[in-house]
């Protein structure tokens, strides 16, 4: 009978403790970027079972989403392709910071049938391209970049996002740094009035375009080539040299942008100088409030970025994306450090 | 002499009534609210304005509007005939054995989810019509309408898409109309000595109102259809006659760019083209009710009773 009792006061009191560590369960919400959703997820299940009492949802909206979801408070952080614009960061309620956390690249992928030679490109030649300026194959300025490649005189088709999204940010915002034309005509945002060329949604829809129509060129996220094994050209960068875009070339973007990287870490690393130096080569970001309301999840959060940026990196590579130099690292967990977590 | 619970059942089901007129109200506010900032800036002439250039925080919605009716027309031109003989040869025709089987075939398509639409748009239907440009005469190539490279993606896709999406909705609301002409309308054109065809035509003249319902609901449909729309038409928007031509619509534009507007004003914009559409829903839903009001004032059958119902059914 009392042994009855003392075993059920025992359940009582370890129903208590399940409670009590259930109740320090955090959880945090998340929003932005479709583009880094696959790493970040990977992140979110991997820190999970690191650290079991740690549950953060990251929803893969749209960069555009995810800042104006941070800026309305329904999440705790967000995330985009492109940096917060100044006006965007004074409609936020709180000072909010940018951190980097992998590398992604923009290829030129195109069909043409018969042609095997890897085609090399320059920016002013993709500006003109994407301009409607240059409109055949076997233009000029196409043949004298691909000696000895059979080029036939059919025309272009410029296939281009239909979508605002990050990957065309990161693709206007190299051909604006080209072309003089381009920042002029058409300008830099996540979605452009294109001069030339039709449209598909999304990383498919424009690979599904290319991949059937012969004489098309566009543009998808290197991930989204690598995985789905589609060729795609290389591209001059400002050292003159001609390189695809690699894990390796990549993150050398990123690193030539260390030296001078601003302290709130918006910055552009398209066209960067430097050798080896992928040019169409860009960051994607978290934003976080300097001072969340919620210190318990500013906490969990701080310990996740941590994480992401020192262990997390090694998972990127295997993603298709590039991890971030050390350099860089390095400055954002100093960074990190001015998140009030008390 | 009312009995109390009678109005209690009156009340009950107008108030179930009035939700459906606040919920379109609210609906129509909501929309005429949120883009308050793009009405301000551009008032009309964003009905006819033909830039979209979000760098610039210029927005028109004159090439969406246009990409949106001409894709609908074009759509409901193709799939009204197809429709009604669909329609007729059903419910007329075909042997009793093979109704149940087309029948089914026609909700079937119904069934299937617009991405679908899309995804066999993108890899069957756009190869097969860009061959099909390819082979387009010169001679109608300089004709505003086959003007322009041959992309594949662009209007005549679009509406090929859309006409087959619609036919399952336009056919099987005529069908039910048809069915519901009663059977002395036709033993009567038979007793008069009509033939098959002319007993036919006797019962499509009754059923009128209720097939231009059944074309209507197709048109409504064809101007809401995104995704499908979206994958085939090439999404560029400049307003073209040429059905080579890559387009845009209001509803596409609307699922492509809203995820990422970036600004307030560009927010605004597109949720000025919701208003718009549902502006443009709300006249031409008003104009068919009209047609068919106007219809059906001659005759005493009340045909068009018959519609709502199907509608519903549909």
């Amino acid at each position: 009978m009392t042994r009855k009792i003392k075993s059920g006061l025992a359940a009582i009191g370890v129903a208590t403790l399940v409670a009590g560590a259930a109740a320090q369960k955090v959880q945090i919400q998340g929003a932005g970027a479709t583009f880094p959703n696959p790493i970040y997820q990977k992140w979110i299940s991997e820190y999970n079972k690191l650290h079991p009492n740690v549950e953060i949802n990251y929803q893969s909206l749209g960069s555009g989403a995810g800042i104006r979801q941070l800026t309305a408070g329904t999440v705790f952080f967000g995330a985009s392709d492109g940096p917060m614009t100044n006006e965007q960061l004074q409609a936020a309620p709180g000072k909010v910071l940018h951190f980097p956390m992998v590398l992604g690249a923009n290829v030129p992928v195109y069909n043409l049938p018969g042609v095997n030679a890897e085609l090399k490109f320059t920016g002013p030649v993709l500006a003109g391209i994407f301009l409607g300026k240059i409109t055949k194959w076997n233009d000029a300025a196409l043949t004298k970049l691909n000696p000895g490649v059979n080029l036939p005189g059919s025309d272009i088709t410029v296939v281009h996002r239909s979508d605002s999204s990050g990957t065309t940010y990161i693709w206007v915002d190299y051909l604006s740094k080209v072309s003089p034309e381009w920042k002029m005509k058409a300008g830099v945002a996540t979605q452009v009035n294109w001069p030339t060329g039709v449209g598909g949604k999304g990383n498919e829809g424009v690979a599904g375009i290319v991949t059937q129509t012969p004489g098309s060129l566009g543009y998808v996220e290197l991930v989204y080539a690598l995985q789905n094994k589609i060729a795609y050209g290389s591209v001059q960068n400002m050292g003159g040299e001609f390189l695809k875009a690699t894990v390796d070339s990549v993150t050398a973007a990123a690193g030539a942008a260390a030296g001078k990287m601003p302290a709130d870490f918006r910055v552009s690393i398209t066209n960067a100088p430097g050798k080896g130096v992928y040019p169409i080569s860009s960051f994607t970001w978290i934003l976080l409030y300097e001072n969340p309301k919620d210190k318990t999840q500013s906490k969990a959060m701080l310990d996740f970025m941590k994480w992401a940026l020192a262990d997390g990196q090694k998972f990127a590579a295997g993603l298709g994306y590039a991890p971030l130099p050390e350099d860089v690292v390095k400055l954002e967990m100093a960074a990190l450090a001015k998140i009030k977590v008390s | 002499m009312k009995k109390p619970e009678n109005l209690g059942f009156r009340l009950g089901t107008g108030l179930f009534g009035l939700v459906l007129v606040v919920l379109v109200a609210a609906i129509g506010a909501e929309l005429f609210r949120q883009s308050w900032l793009s009405v301000q800036k551009f008032g009309l002439n964003f009905w006819r304005t033909e830039v979209w250039d979000p760098v610039a925080g210029e927005f028109g919605a004159y090439p969406f509007i246009w990409g949106t009716l001409y894709s609908s027309i074009l759509a409901l031109l193709l799939a009204a005939p197809i429709s009604l003989g669909i329609a007729v040869f059903i419910s007329e025709l075909a042997p009793n054995r093979l109704k149940p089987v087309l029948v089914f075939l026609t909700e079937l398509l119904a069934a299937i989810p617009s991405i679908v639409y899309g995804l066999w748009g993108m890899f069957v239907l756009v190869p097969a019509v860009r061959a099909f440009e390819m082979s387009i005469p010169q001679a109608l190539k300089a004709t505003p309408f086959f003007s322009g490279p041959p992309f594949g993606l662009g209007m005549l896709s679009a509406a090929l898409i859309l006409a087959v999406m619609v036919i399952p909705f336009t056919s099987s609301v005529a069908r039910e109309v048809l069915k519901a002409v009663p059977t002395a309308q036709r033993e009567g054109a038979y007793a008069l000595g009509a033939t098959r065809l002319e007993a036919i035509s006797a019962a499509l003249y009754y059923a009128r109102t209720g097939i231009v319902g059944a074309i209507m609901l197709g048109f409504g449909r064809a101007l809401g259809e995104t995704m499908a729309v979206t994958m085939v038409i090439g999404n560029n928007a400049k307003v073209s006659l040429s059905l080579l031509a890559p387009q845009h619509t209001m509803a596409a534009v609307l699922a492509n760019e809203f995820s990422e507007a970036d600004t307030n004003l560009y927010l605004s914009a597109l949720i000025e083209i919701g208003l718009v559409l549902f502006i443009m829903t709300l006249i031409i839903n008003s104009l068919s009710r009209l047609l068919i009001w106007s219809m059906a004032r001659p005759m005493k059958a009340p045909v068009s009773a018959v519609v709502p119902a199907m509608e519903s059914a549909a």
